[in-house]
Parts: C-alpha cells; sequence; structure tokens
C-alpha cells in the first residue's frame, strides 16, 4: 500500500509541476453533487486505494483506506454485530467511504447517531504540496492540533487527497421496528419533534406521501414497549422502507435528472410549503424539495428557518449549487484552501466557483 | 512570529476605556492579579491589560483595535483549563467574557439552546431540565466552567462514549475574527454548506476566533440511569471486563474506571462504600428507558461476573446512584488530601493497551520515586494519571512535568493521544513534537493563518513553532544518547 501512496504522491507532484489540474474520484457514484467537475482536470483515482487498515471491534473504531466500499465496510462490521452508525447513503456498489466523509453523507439516524462527520476520528491526507500528513488519531478523545479530519467533511476534496480515514462504529441494535400513521406535513413537524423530545430509543423519524414514519430501535424490550405506548401501526417492511430512504431509491427521489433541493434548517422551523413535492427526514431538520426554483429564491427562506439550502442534483450545476457565503467567510474559506492546496491542484470550483 | 505591539499599555487603555465601562479596564497589578493563569497554577504571567466588554461590538472593536495594533489576544472564560490555554500573554490583552452569562432561549420543540459564552455548563442542564432535556457533554469541571471555554478546548466528560464531546453537541457559534469581523459558523441545522469550519474551531483552544455565542443541542432526560459498581483483583481484568460489555453490545452513559489508590483515596474521602481491597474500580453506567435499562443491567451484571469481579453492588435509587459517584467525582481532591500537590494529566490511549500502559506508567513511577493515581475515563480510553508531588521541595515539579511527559509519550507510542479533552496549551506543547512531525505543525500553522494571519490570537499555545521542534527534538535526543551511554557505563 506504501507504493500506491506513492503513486498518488507522484500524481500530485507531477500535476503541481506541470500546472495540471486533480479530479479526484473514488467509486465515481457521487460525480452527480457539487459543481461540474473541470473537464480539463485529471482523474487521480482512489478506487484502488482500498483494504481495512485496523479494526478492533472492542474499541469501536475502524481505520480503513478511503477508497474502500462502504459495501466492504458494512460486511466486516456485520460480522461482528457492529455498523456505521450514520447509515451512510451507498449511490452504488462502488460508494466509498471517502466520497462520504468530502461530500458529508449521512442517512436517516443522523439526529440520533451524529453525522459522518461527528464518527471521524482521524484521517491521513495528501495535501497540495503532496505531503502525506496524518490528523486526530484512532482514539474517540483526541484534541491536540486542529480538527483537520472533521474539516473535511463536505469540502468535496477541495483540500487534498483523503487516504485514510479512522471512525467510530457501533453495535447494531438488537431489535428494530417502524411506526407508520397519516399526518399533513405541518402537523409532521410538531409531531416528530415532540416525540424526538421524549426519552424513548427513536432513530428515525421522517415524512412523505402524507405518511410519518418513526423508527424505534434498540433494546428488544424498550423497542416493544415505546411501540405499545405511542399511536401508529407497525409497518410490516419498516426496514427496507428506511433503505430506500436512505440510499435514495425511494420513489420520492425517482426522476434523477429534475432538480432536487436540500434544505439543511432547524428541525421544527416553519419553511414555506413551494408547489413541487416534498419529503422531510431528520425529524424535520433535512427537507427535500423536488420542483423548478432558482438558488437565490430558495436562500432567504432557508436562512429564515434557520438553515441552508442546496441544490443536491439535477438542474443547471454550471453555476453555484450550494448556499451562497458571506464575504468574511469566502475570506477565510479561501485562505483555508490556500494553506492545503496552495496551487489549487484539487477539485477546482466543485464547491464553489470562487474556490 | 508575532510583531511587537504598536501601542503602549497607557494607549491601549485609553483605546478601550472609550466605549468600554472604565472600571472594567484593568491595568493596575494588584487587580490583574486573578487573571495570571487559569487551572493550571504553575504557569503563571501577568497581562498588561484585562477588558470585561459586555456587548458583542465592544469585543468587536476590541478585537479590531489589537488588530490593528498587533496586540495579542487571549480570551478567557472561567479559567477552569487545566494546560495553561488561558495563561495570558505579557504584551497581550485578556479579554474576559465572564459578563456574556445569559442564556438567550431554550426552544423545547428543537431541543436547543442559545447561549452567551459565559453560561456555566451545569446551567444549561439546569435551565433545560424543566423542559425533560439537558446538555450531553459533562466536564468534571461542569459547576465552574463556560460553554465558551467548552468550545474552545472540545470538552468532555463522562457521557462522551455515548453521547459525544462539545463538537458534537454544537450546532452553531458567532465568532469575532482576528480581524474583528462577526462571522456565523454552522446553523440551526444539523450541518451547513461547504467547509465545516465550526468543527475546525472548535477544540482550537482560542487561536482562531472569539465565540461570542453559541447554539447547543439538547438531549432527552434518560428515564432512567442505574450504576453498576464492580471490583477486580487486577487492572487487566477490569480491562477485560470494559472491552466484554462493549463486545456485548452496550453501550453505557459512563464507564469509568480507578485503580487502587484512587479507590482508596476516594473511599476515604467521601465513604462512598467502595471495594478497598481491589485493585480496580468499574463505574458503569446503563441509561435509558425502564426497560432497556433494566435489560442491560442484568446483562452486564453477569459479564461482570463471569469476568472476575470481585464484587458487583448496583445502584437502587437515585440517592445510591449519587453515591457511588461521589467518590469518582471528588477523586481528585480525594488524591489531593493524601498528597501536598497533585499534576493531572491528560492522555488518550486504545482501550486495548490499558493494561500494558498501567504497567509501565508503574516503573516510571518508580524510576522517579513519586506515586501516581489513576482515574479514567475507560469507556473511551481517556487516561488521567494523578502525579502526586511536594511543590515545596525543591526540584519536585519539575520532576512531576518529565514524569508527566513520559506518560504522555507513552500514550503516543501506542497509538493514542497527548490530550484527550485537556487541550494542549503552553503545558503539552513539547509533546505536539512527539504526536505530530514537522510537515503536519506546518499545516496546522498554514490553518491558524488562514484565521489569524497576524498571529495575535492567544501566541505561544497550541502549536509550537518548528524552531522550537527542532530544539526540543535534538535535546530529547542528546537526553536519550546520554542515557543509553550512562546505561552502557554503569
Amino acid at each position: 500500500m506504501a507504493e500506491q501512496i506513492n503513486l498518488l504522491q507522484e500524481q500530485v507532484q507531477h500535476a503541481r509541476s506541470n500546472s495540471r489540474r486533480l479530479n479526484i474520484v473514488g467509486g465515481g457514484t457521487k460525480a452527480f453533487m457539487g459543481r461540474t467537475a473541470d473537464p480539463d482536470a485529471d482523474k487521480l483515482s482512489l478506487a484502488g486505494h482500498t483494504g481495512i487498515v485496523e479494526y478492533h471491534p472492542v474499541e469501536l473504531v475502524l481505520t480503513v483506506r478511503a477508497g474502500t466500499t462502504l459495501k466492504e465496510i458494512e460486511a466486516v462490521l456485520a460480522e461482528q454485530g457492529q455498523c456505521l452508525h450514520f447509515e451512510p447513503p451507498r449511490f452504488g456498489e462502488a460508494s466509498t467511504i471517502g466520497g462520504t466523509l468530502a461530500c458529508n453523507l449521512s442517512g436517516p439516524a443522523r439526529p440520533w447517531a451524529g453525522s459522518v462527520r461527528d464518527q471521524v476520528l482521524g484521517i491521513r491526507l495528501l495535501n497540495g504540496k503532496g505531503e502525506h500528513l496524518r490528523f486526530g488519531g484512532q482514539v474517540m478523545k483526541n484534541v491536540a492540533g486542529y480538527d483537520v479530519s472533521r474539516l473535511q467533511a463536505g469540502a468535496m476534496g477541495t483540500l487534498g487527497v483523503i487516504t485514510e480515514i479512522s471512525m467510530k462504529v457501533m453495535p447494531k441494535p438488537a431489535a428494530t421496528l417502524t411506526l407508520v400513521q397519516d399526518m399533513a406535513m405541518e402537523e409532521a413537524v410538531r409531531y416528530m419533534n415532540r416525540r424526538a423530545g421524549e426519552p424513548k430509543p427513536v432513530t428515525g423519524a421522517c415524512w412523505v406521501d402524507g405518511k410519518v414514519y418513526l423508527r424505534l430501535s434498540g433494546a428488544r424490550s424498550a423497542v416493544e414497549a415505546t411501540a405499545e405506548k405511542w399511536q401508529g401501526s407497525v409497518m410490516g417492511d419498516g426496514e427496507q422502507c428506511w433503505r430506500q430512504i436512505q440510499d435514495m431509491k425511494h420513489n420520492f427521489f425517482g426522476d434523477k435528472n429534475a432538480p432536487l433541493w436540500r434544505f439543511s434548517v432547524g428541525s421544527a422551523a416553519n419553511l414555506p410549503v413551494l408547489d413541487g413535492q416534498w419529503m422531510m427526514d431528520w425529524a424535520g431538520a433535512q427537507r427535500w424539495y423536488r420542483g423548478q426554483a432558482a438558488l437565490s429564491d430558495l436562500e432567504p427562506m432557508a436562512q429564515a428557518a434557520g438553515g441552508q439550502v442546496s441544490l443536491f442534483s439535477g438542474g443547471d450545476r454550471t453555476g453555484e449549487v450550494i448556499h451562497s457565503q458571506p464575504e468574511a467567510l469566502k475570506v477565510i474559506q479561501r485562505r483555508v484552501k490556500q494553506s492545503f492546496d496552495p496551487d489549487r491542484l484539487f477539485n477546482p470550483g466543485r464547491l464553489y466557483s470562487w474556490l | 512570529m508575532m510583531a511587537k505591539s504598536k501601542a503602549s499599555k497607557a494607549q491601549l487603555a485609553e483605546l478601550f476605556r472609550s466605549f468600554i465601562d472604565p472600571e472594567f479596564v484593568i491595568t493596575d497589578e494588584e487587580t490583574l492579579k486573578p487573571y495570571e493563569c487559569d487551572g493550571l497554577a504553575m504557569y503563571r504571567q501577568l497581562p498588561l491589560i484585562v477588558v470585561l466588554p459586555e456587548t458583542v461590538e465592544q469585543v468587536q472593536r476590541v478585537m479590531r483595535i489589537c488588530h490593528e495594533h498587533e496586540v495579542p489576544v487571549v480570551a478567557r472564560g472561567a479559567g477552569t483549563g487545566l494546560s495553561a490555554g488561558a495563561m495570558p500573554h505579557k504584551e497581550g490583552v485578556v479579554l474576559s467574557l465572564a459578563k456574556f452569562d445569559r442564556i438567550l432561549g431554550i426552544d423545547p420543540l428543537s431541543r436547543t439552546a442559545r447561549l452567551q459564552p459565559g453560561v456555566r455548563n451545569l446551567a444549561i442542564s439546569e435551565q433545560a431540565a424543566p423542559y425533560g432535556l439537558y446538555y450531553g457533554p459533562d466536564p468534571s469541571s461542569q459547576i465552574a466552567c463556560t460553554i465558551g471555554g467548552n468550545v474552545a478546548e472540545n470538552a468532555g466528560g463522562v457521557h462522551c462514549l455515548k453521547y459525544g464531546l462539545t463538537v458534537n453537541n454544537l450546532l452553531s457559534a458567532e465568532v469575532i475574527t482576528a480581524e474583528g469581523e462577526r462571522v456565523t459558523l454552522g446553523s440551526d441545522g444539523l450541518d451547513s454548506c461547504g467547509m465545516d469550519l465550526l468543527a475546525l474551531l472548535t477544540g482550537s483552544e482560542g487561536l482562531l476566533g472569539v465565540v461570542t455565542e453559541v447554539t447547543v443541542k439538547l438531549l432527552p432526560i434518560p428515564e432512567v440511569a442505574r450504576v453498576i459498581m464492580a471490583g477486580f483483583a487486577s487492572i487487566e481484568k477490569a480491562g477485560d471486563a470494559v472491552g466484554g460489555v462493549i463486545n456485548h453490545g452496550i453501550i453505557p452513559g459512563g464507564l469509568e474506571m480507578m485503580d487502587s489508590p484512587a479507590i482508596i483515596a476516594a473511599d476515604d474521602f467521601c465513604g462512598a462504600g467502595y471495594p478497598r481491597e481491589a485493585k480496580a474500580l468499574l463505574l458503569c453506567e446503563i441509561d435509558g428507558t425502564e426497560e432497556e435499562v433494566s435489560e442491560h443491567i442484568a446483562e452486564a451484571e453477569a459479564l461482570f461476573r463471569e469476568l472476575g469481579a470481585t464484587s458487583i453492588r448496583t445502584s437502587k435509587n437515585e440517592q445510591e446512584r449519587a453515591l457511588l459517584w461521589k467518590g469518582r467525582k471528588s477523586a481528585f481532591p480525594a488524591v489531593g488530601r493524601i498528597s501536598p500537590d497533585y499534576y493531572c494529566m491528560d492522555g488518550t490511549i486504545p482501550r486495548r493497551y490499558l493494561a500494558k500502559v498501567l504497567v509501565e506508567m508503574e516503573q516510571v513511577s518508580k524510576e522517579f520515586g513519586l506515586l501516581v493515581a489513576n482515574v479514567f475515563h475507560a469507556g473511551d480510553g481517556n487516561l488521567h494519571p494523578l502525579i502526586l508531588f511536594d511543590a515545596n521541595v525543591p526540584g519536585e515539579f519539575e520532576k512531576a512535568e518529565a514524569f508527566g511527559s513520559k506518560i504522555l509519550e507513552l500514550c503516543v507510542a501506542v497509538g493514542g493521544c497527548i490530550t484527550g479533552e485537556h487541550g494542549v496549551g503552553v503545558e503539552k506543547i513539547r509533546q505536539m513534537a512527539v504526536q505530530f512531525n514537522e510537515q503536519e505543525l506546518q499545516q496546522f500553522h498554514n490553518v491558524k493563518a488562514a484565521f489569524d494571519p497576524q498571529g495575535i490570537l492567544n501566541p505561544g499555545k497550541g502549536v509550537p513553532t518548528l524552531k522550537f521542534c527542532q530544539e526540543y527534538r535534538s535535546l530529547e535526543h542528546k537526553q536519550h544518547r546520554h542515557e543509553q551511554q550512562g546505561a552502557h557505563h554503569g
């Protein structure tokens, strides 16, 4: 594997000396995200950089090369009764852990289990000078130096090539059960948040097609007792339904080319209901909107709801696709980019046109 | 390196007094005195000036003035930090946020609290309790420490394994940058677009910005919590028991271990009824619904028995639970009673090396002739060795410090880290060169420069200069060679 790192390092150095740019690619399943990749950039593939580096189930820590697929990771963890608690979306068999972190993708359990960013303990990263650096560690608590590991979540590879990730894993819950009931969208926001405020084993709360779904997971006795207490009918194929939501294969996400907007807002916030289709996950903190709109029109709505909006997939991806930044934060992000990647080698313009 | 300040003390004081109540612009030595150190009193330094602004606009103006005149600024909360992270700069301003102590709002439905940075950690949970909510991270100093300081240090506590650190419980922070800009990192949502500057800020020890407001997540108070106290005849057995519980699929709300000296000191101090003959004691708290706790307590008790517990006691009620925790929570002052002074270290290791590290630590303890008592967060591998010494004996503090350094290096050697929750500050700056190489440290410096091009925020803390590291490494090398030669010759 040292050889592979050397090859990656050489590629970075070659790009640097020849003023080339690099488009970092893992399994290639998230090419639809962010702004359109620079067509002139060379491909830097992580697809071969795979494998579990270290896994001690008792430590609840997994260290893995960035190009390892989620499928492989989940299989290894399942053998020990463990899982990636944040339920990463799998956009295809080839989806990798590195891309999941770079895009900061987490599934339905996110409000309770934390995000991919929350589970990361340490990384190794190739910066724009081709230096292979180690940040964070393999322990739950590590406050030495700046948290460069979590900074990668959502940076979409603009700061460097993530080569290795150490992350927290958790035991699989002993039992899971889903409750479903009919409910209007506005009422569902309040209902999901009220339920999330109760000390019960909730691990999923979403609303789609006029129905609210609550997932309970944990000790069997606790799950059954809570289901008995709360209203709603128990869903037979609950797990299947959550998997579809996790992997964005639910009917709601059907047409891949139509614009899909993602609002990340206060979970109980009021958001004007525009014409189009809506779905709410994360007890209301993540809201999906399928419809024609302009980013500039949606931004004030998102802001009023305490959050931000992005064009998750579809639509025009040559303009800006994520919430605009105030000038002071633009300045800092440009400087942060400069500090990791002074020659702007990595994924230029993928996050913002100005980065 | 930072240039020398372009304004005199008198000039600065006058500038600050033009917009801050003059009573809260402190310049005389007597009144400056209480600010000369944080919780790690061995490191002291009088600042040039202390200011206590009352509004965010005032904080912003302080930063603009300091930026213009290139004056170092050390932001400070309650000063409970244990790594000299809030130690003043002799030519700088201490920016106390003590007056920012208001809870700005609790939203029970969205389970969030908006706070000024000077709000005490415990006060958040107290205010949230009527809504059935609480704030997860619970550093031992929670009665006094402030949320702003918690953000600066990425504070942890007993609950971290299950509920995460400060970084995992933070939604947003309003920050004044080194240049005096007011920005918000994060949002009320669970994530924000672009680079995660909020994660970068958390735990940055006041080197990247001054926090003036935070929004945190609140969690539902568990229906019930019960604690199992289990004594073991060896550290190894207790360590196996920790692994056993986790392997069984149970994630305790708290999982703490104490070694023999700590057990005896704590039991003497508060009569918790700890098994004094045990070589290691585990406190394993299970929280959740009534059903879940009953199920998991029974399973954990059985496991501990199977894994060789010599004594087991499980709390029957809240009073008993509080008593069992009391010993752990007062372990530090309890150890303080059996020794004139103690030096609390903070390092983290992969749990599987627990026994190895403790055995080696005992060896080093003999070499230095100083006793050590261990209290730690077994769930997440965060050790807190307490090195006992007498500051009145010349050279003993230096010995304790050297012993502490060895412990931290031992942590790094097994894949751990030099600080789990106390920060690097001034105290551990030398060990940064043990954990990170020069390219990594340079990358940290570059990140710092992105936020603070002049280097005015808390200079001299957190990340050592490369020159310093080279000198330190060369010194270590010489010492090592000297020791080896000594060993060869004698």
